[in-house]
């Protein structure tokens, strides 16, 4: 945590002090780092804000949403918002948050699962590999990454129609294992180019065949790409809302992003209108946050370093 | 692409080639064939199945009919085409190069070393990775008239607030401050972009005398474009298919005002179910995205930089 160079020109500045410490150079540091500091206190509030206001909603009762001045902390806590969205909200016998939770964690986790092996398996090609359309390959990999989606929207849907898959996962999770996009394949080979070539030889040397390479010497070394790539496309298959909206239609298969949508009426109305709700869906939302909360709290090291070892900063 | 390509692919491709070439092209192309078959799939028979919609009309119930060019007639007679293009034009011109520069901002604060960086990062990046519903839900309430956080803020101050969302001129100004919330991840590539900048540079720039602004104008940016230009590309292809938050918080009201190219996109396929209509609708924002992004490349060449090194990287 604590930064050596900060602590230094705390120190620094000390013995400037008795002359005009904001003029000598430890001391010039000392005064903009300390403005930085306020800057990025005041800009962090406001970022938190809204995510502390949804924690504070869900913890109270009806007659504690509206007050005047604004209770920040609930007094006294309640934590019964907590317990009625899981009564509340039934499809038939079943509780639809828990339902709605493990419908999102299969599409999660199978979805990032497919990404990883097989933007790997892409990547490994696309730089390990030399093959003669290799180049041709990876530019149409850049170019589906550029190129606007919404222009598939309505094929897609037709196509997945024609096959039977609507309201079905497969049109969440299949495409998932058939490479993930171009950015994902982007960053698998950029971070595969940037290991050292020796190893490859040395293992085909060594009688090692391609499988061996990716598998055995190349993948234990992709840690932190492998950490970015799992958590985009866990958060990216999490959240996606216009996927499961368009290919779901029956509600006991509804992801939490769809479902939390009961709860989500338009600015006409709805639960809205019903000021007393407002704790029930401040509560779904600090329940649909929070797994993404701790997700991003576990691997955020290895998420940053994984962007910067990828190149996307060099380029 | 090259010239000896060119020649070469008249000839089969085992041609002159040992057992071993040949095998290294197929275990190339079979390492590969998950995305190849992912392109067919999800990208070649869909463009060409949404080419031959434009020229149908199809319920879904009816078998589909052919119109030739009448969904391209519809368009230029349609009112919303215009409002919903000029929505999203003004998002996204608006909100991209302001997103950009308190991103750019942000990181280069976080560039610096002070103590509790990875807090502060944690703390702007967060927003971005909250779903899309929470995040609609969440400022719905915080902008709500008469309930909202905002005004209720604004009351104890004894300014009455306006009606933001609910407002014709304000939801789009409304929509492009609400979004500046998740621009963490663009932070996170500046701040890649930024720790990427050899030192010695500023420290030789320092030397000669330069001033902290003439390092910022002639180290720091000239080194951060590629990853400006990175973040400027991605921005505005992003921003112009703006959909879930208008179509979860204001459904393209009030008046149209948040009525944004891919919404009524949506609702002409899912809603009024006129799919060649929405391909037709689809395609428009298609070239139209696809010029822009072309634009910036040509104009790219005039500003970003790109070092020698690292082009071959």
């Amino acid at each position: 945590m604590a930064q050596p160079t900060a602590g230094h020109s705390v120190a620094a500045a000390r013995p400037a002090l008795a002359t005009r410490w904001h003029r000598t150079t430890a001391g010039r540091t000392l005064l903009s780092h300390g403005i930085l500091h306020l800057v990025l206190i005041a800009a962090g509030i406001t970022f938190a804000i809204p995510i502390l206001w949804v924690l504070s909603t869900s913890l109270k009762r009806a007659d504690q949403v509206f007050t005047h001045p604004i209770q920040w902390i609930p007094n006294p806590v309640h934590l019964s918002n907590y317990v009625d969205i899981f009564q509340v909200l039934k499809i038939g016998q079943q509780s639809a948050i828990p339902l709605f939770f493990q419908n999102s964690m299969v599409i999660s986790v199978t979805g990032t699962l497919g990404t990883v092996l097989s933007s790997a398996l892409v990547g490994f090609s696309l730089s390990r590999l030399r093959w003669r359309a290799r180049d041709f390959v990876f530019a149409v990999a850049l170019a589906t990454m550029m190129l606007p989606g919404i222009v598939t929207l309505v094929p897609r849907f037709l196509l997945f129609r024609d096959i039977g898959w609507l309201d079905t996962y497969l049109p969440l999770i299949v495409p998932d294992w058939l490479g993930g996009g171009g950015f994902f394949i982007f960053l698998m080979r950029q971070f595969l180019r940037s290991l050292p070539y020796e190893l490859d030889e040395a293992a085909r040397i060594d009688g090692a065949g391609s499988f061996r390479i990716f598998w055995q010497v190349l993948m234990p070394l992709s840690q932190p790409v492998i950490a970015t790539v799992a958590i985009f496309a866990f958060l990216g298959n999490y959240m996606d809302f216009m996927g499961p909206l368009i290919y779901l239609s029956s509600s006991e298969k509804f992801t939490l992003a769809l479902g939390l949508r009961w709860f989500a009426p338009s600015a006409a109305g709805g639960a809205f209108g019903y000021p007393n709700e407002w704790g029930w869906v401040m509560a779904v939302t600090a329940l649909m946050v929070a797994p993404v909360i701790v997700v991003f709290f576990v691997a955020q090291r290895q998420f940053v370093r994984g962007i910067q070892l990828t190149g996307l900063a060099g380029r | 692409m090259s010239q000896t390509n060119l020649v070469a692919r008249r000839l089969p491709f085992w041609t002159g080639r040992s057992s071993r070439q040949v095998r290294a092209e197929i275990e190339g192309f079979l390492y590969a064939s998950p995305f190849i078959l992912g392109v067919l799939a999800f990208w070649v028979i869909p463009l060409g199945y949404s080419i031959a919609l434009v020229f149908m009309d199809w319920n879904l119930l009816a078998p589909p009919k052919f119109v030739g060019l009448g969904n391209v007639v519809k368009m230029i007679g349609d009112k919303y085409v215009g409002l919903s293009l000029y929505n999203t034009a003004f998002y996204t011109f608006i909100s991209v190069p302001l997103h950009l520069m308190l991103a750019l901002a942000l990181a280069l604060a976080l560039n610096q070393p002070l103590r509790g960086v990875s807090a502060y990062r944690t703390i702007f990046y967060l927003p971005a990775v909250t779903p899309a519903v929470a995040s609609s839900i969440i400022w719905l309430q915080i902008l709500h008239s008469e309930f909202g956080l905002l005004n209720q803020t604004l009351a104890m101050l004894g300014i009455e607030g306006p009606r933001w969302l609910w407002e014709p001129d304000l939801a789009k100004p409304v929509f492009i401050v609400m979004t500046f919330w998740t621009i963490g991840p663009q932070m996170v590539i500046f701040l890649a972009g930024l720790q990427a900048v050899p030192g010695e540079l500023h420290e030789a720039a320092a030397i000669d005398g330069a001033s902290t602004w003439q390092r910022f104008r002639s180290v720091t940016l000239p080194m951060l474009s590629p990853v400006i230009f990175f973040n400027l590309v991605i921005g505005i292809i992003g921003s112009f298919q703006i959909f879930t938050a208008a179509f979860l918080m204001t459904a393209g009201g009030p008046d149209n005002a948040t009525l944004f190219k891919v919404l009524y996109i949506y609702r002409n396929a899912f809603q009024y179910f006129s799919m060649g209509y929405a391909a037709a609708l689809a395609w428009l924002l298609f070239w139209i995205i696809l010029a822009f992004t072309f634009l910036q490349f040509k104009l790219g060449r005039q500003w970003v930089y790109y070092e020698t090194e690292l082009k071959e990287g």
